[in-house]
């Protein structure tokens, strides 16, 4: 593998190696010195055209933690906000000697345009491109999964998940919904009819408009973060019908199955789509999925600059 | 007996029939089974078809405003590297053609490149704003003879502004041609809605977009009984409304391009903005009920909407990319591969929907003609069996944004005749050579 860009991009043998080379580095996260050699010497760029801290960041201790050089370029201040191109961003980061960019960017396929092109030839990882993928999130997400629910297998066989929320805008659910099939989770989208794609009927997943008819029979409800611009675009009446139909509160969080989780990726909108109650209840993952992103993206980097996974028990 | 100027011999005519083409000054002098007299120049038209000159109907010559990415010249010398002895400059330049002075200045630089007709396109409202009418009486009048109005890259969406626009037009026997999209259910649209979009993550130019358009403009040209011409029909459902139309006697024509004809959505998946066109592509059933239509004459023309635009508008992220494919180099080889080669249509009805109706649409009374004695020598010779590849740093074209670079097309465009004249002899322009 050289370039993260789909969860399309690769096999569920190659999920699970990711996710099985993330639980060893896990344990150099649990340790004293949280740090290990492997990319000394190497540069990481994280380019993020749109702000994300918490994905800045994480990729930033993930790298660290490998020894990387780390190198920040992010739009605000930088001259993508100034009007250069993503071609000369990259011929830039290129003449820096990048082994890696890390991209967020606002628009769908940027990090495809950039690993496609020829204007650069690090490794590109995609942390996010507009209304497209997420991919680390969703290996972190599925890696939180395994780790509660799992069972000591090494895929979800079995389990159900149910994703909640604007699945239309969400990189994050196109992601998940590609990786969790992969795996052999079933996945029921819940949402607003307004909020899914035409063309959803071609995904490998369930739809359902009634949240309270999917909570009961699910492991995971996975909660979408509701965008403060999609109240003005009529996506629904307002801020209040939609917590009331779709939002996890309390009472929906005592129909759920004994043992199953609450997720999502943040940021939070508490007393929209997740009360306060619920994203600090004992079935909340949610401060554990960022603890887990750093190790996932550990992962990532070892496997795409190392070119191979790390065995259990190695190192 | 003097000598012609020229004669094309042994070609095939659009009917089948094989004869050789004399022209003396302008026009066709003769069409004889052998001609044994003297030429001063004689062309080899053996196993080559020929066809009256192409009539394009929508093309983005880009001059006055944007001359880094097309000028009357460039697309002129692109058009007659295609085949094309007439082409119709669409009115979103800078500044928009919606004054006299604008479609006269575009007329003259027409006249000056001297490779084809340029005609310009008036807009129908003033700056493209969809807001007020501009002169189109003005441009009729003018120099121009300005027939065709559009505001193409917009829709005239306001209805009371495009059934003003209908009537208005029925003074000197115009037409509208409405780029139909309907611009609240596209904002910010990205490619085809459906599944390839949904697993993209780009936004949605749902169908119906194009096809609420269509259904409204069809009643309102029954309504007050005037002319309408749909640009670049791409939806099978926009098919559908555009055949009931015509059963009903409604005046309305409507154009496919060459593009839709072939690419579907799918190809947005490489992100390539190459393939980010305004209509967008669309998905397998919709390009084969295109087919269909033109081969049943349901659509009526072929235009290419040939939209060129400098390197660094598609060399960046989809989203931010420019809409648009340069087309005219390429048309009649997708024609070809398209709807002959697959049996749909013979070359005679590819010179209907490829000369003749475009300019009786557009009334370009010089264009279009027969190939008899007596026409106007436009005409093209295309060796259909002969295979090239497409190039874009070799396209005459001042834009590369082909979506074929690399693709082998059936069909050569050999020669251009305008006016009696060459244009294109053995594939090479008249005058100097490639860019």
């Amino acid at each position: 593998m050289r370039h993260l860009l789909s969860i399309a991009d690769f096999s569920k043998a190659e999920a699970i190696s990711i996710l099985d080379t993330a639980n060893e580095l896990a344990r150099v996260s649990d340790g004293a010195v949280k740090k290990l050699p492997t990319l000394r010497g190497r540069t990481i760029v994280n380019l993020f055209a749109e702000d994300s801290t918490r994905t800045r960041i994480s990729f930033e201790a993930a790298a660290k933690r490998l020894s990387a050089d780390v190198i920040n370029f992010s739009a605000k201040g930088s001259s993508v906000s100034k009007g250069e191109s993503l071609k000369d961003t990259a011929m830039t980061l290129q003449a820096m000697g990048a082994d890696a960019v890390v991209i967020r960017h606002f628009a769908s396929g940027a990090a495809q345009r950039l690993a496609d092109s020829q204007w650069m030839s690090g490794s590109v990882v995609n942390a996010g491109d507009g209304t497209h993928e997420h991919p680390s999130q969703a290996l972190l997400d599925a890696f939180t999964i395994r780790k509660h629910l799992g069972l000591g297998k090494s895929d979800l066989e079995g389990l159900s998940v149910a994703i909640v929320g604007d699945v239309l805008h969400s990189r994050v659910a196109r992601s998940n919904i590609l990786l969790l099939s992969k795996l052999g989770a079933k996945v029921v989208l819940v949402a607003p009819p307004t909020l899914l794609p035409v063309g959803v009927e071609s995904w490998p997943v369930s739809i359902s408009y009634d949240l309270d008819s999917v909570i009961p029979f699910v492991d995971v409800v996975m909660m979408l973060r509701v965008q403060q611009e999609r109240m003005t675009e009529m996506y629904f009446p307002n801020a209040r019908e939609y917590s009331r139909y779709f939002g996890l509160n309390s009472d929906r969080m005592k129909s759920m199955k004994p043992g199953a989780i609450v997720m999502h990726p943040g940021p939070m909108n508490r007393g929209l789509e997740i009360s306060a109650e619920v994203a600090d209840s004992s079935r909340s993952v949610i401060t554990e999925q960022v603890t887990n992103g750093v190790s996932v993206r550990m992962a990532i980097l070892y496997v795409l600059l190392t070119g191979g996974a790390l065995e259990a028990g190695g190192n | 007996m003097s000598a012609i100027d020229l004669v094309i011999k042994g070609a095939q005519l659009p009917d089948g029939s094989t004869a050789d083409i004399c022209i003396d000054g302008e026009y066709i002098v003769d069409v004889s089974s052998t001609y044994k007299g003297q030429a001063h120049t004689s062309i080899d038209g053996k196993g080559c078809v020929i066809l009256p000159g192409l009539v394009d109907l929508h093309t983005h010559l880009r001059e006055p405003g944007r001359e880094d990415a097309e000028t009357v010249l460039t697309g002129s010398r692109a058009g007659a590297k295609g085949g094309f002895t007439a082409l119709s400059a669409m009115a979103n330049t800078s500044p928009v053609a919606d004054t006299a002075g604008v479609v006269e200045q575009v007329y003259r630089l027409g006249q000056e490149a001297g490779l084809l007709d340029v005609f310009p396109i008036g807009a129908v409202t003033q700056g493209l704003k969809g807001v007020t009418l501009s002169e189109i009486g003005a441009m009729a009048d003018s120099v121009a003879r300005v027939r065709v109005f559009s505001d193409d890259g917009n829709c005239v969406s306001d209805p009371l502004v495009m059934r003003r626009a209908l009537e208005y037009i029925k003074k000197f026997g115009g037409v509208i041609a409405q780029h139909a999209q309907d611009p609240r259910m596209t904002v910010g649209s990205q490619m085809n809605e459906g599944e390839i979009s949904a697993r993209l993550g780009l936004k949605g130019w749902p169908a119906v977009a194009e096809e609420a358009i269509i259904a409204r403009d069809v009643l309102l040209a029954d309504h007050v009984q005037s002319r309408l011409h749909i640009c670049h029909l791409t939806t099978a459902g926009g098919v559908e409304i555009i055949r009931w139309a015509k059963a009903r006697g409604i005046n309305v024509t409507a154009e496919v391009t060459p593009h839709h004809l072939l690419l579907t959505d799918d190809l947005a998946s490489s992100y390539d903005p190459v393939y980010k066109v305004n209509p967008p592509l669309r998905t397998e059933s919709d390009v084969h009920a295109l087919r269909q239509a033109l081969a049943d004459g349901t659509i009526d023309i072929v235009a290419t909407d040939h939209a060129p635009h400098p390197l660094e508008a598609k060399e960046c992220e989809w989203q931010e990319a420019a809409f648009g494919m340069v087309g005219l180099e390429t048309a009649l080889s997708i024609v070809q591969m398209t709807m002959v080669d697959s049996g749909l249509m013979s070359w005679q009805q590819v010179a209907d929907r490829m000369s003749h109706t475009p300019a009786l649409i557009g009334g370009y009374e010089n264009q279009g003609q027969r190939i008899a004695k007596g026409s106007y020598a436009n005409l093209v010779v295309i060796n259909p069996t002969k295979l090239w590849r497409v190039d874009r740093d070799l396209l005459l074209s001042n834009s590369s944004n082909t979506p074929y670079h690399g693709r082998e097309l059936p069909g050569f465009v050999e020669h251009t005749i305008f006016r009696g004249k060459p244009t294109l002899l053995s594939g090479v322009i008249s005058g100097e050579g490639g860019k």
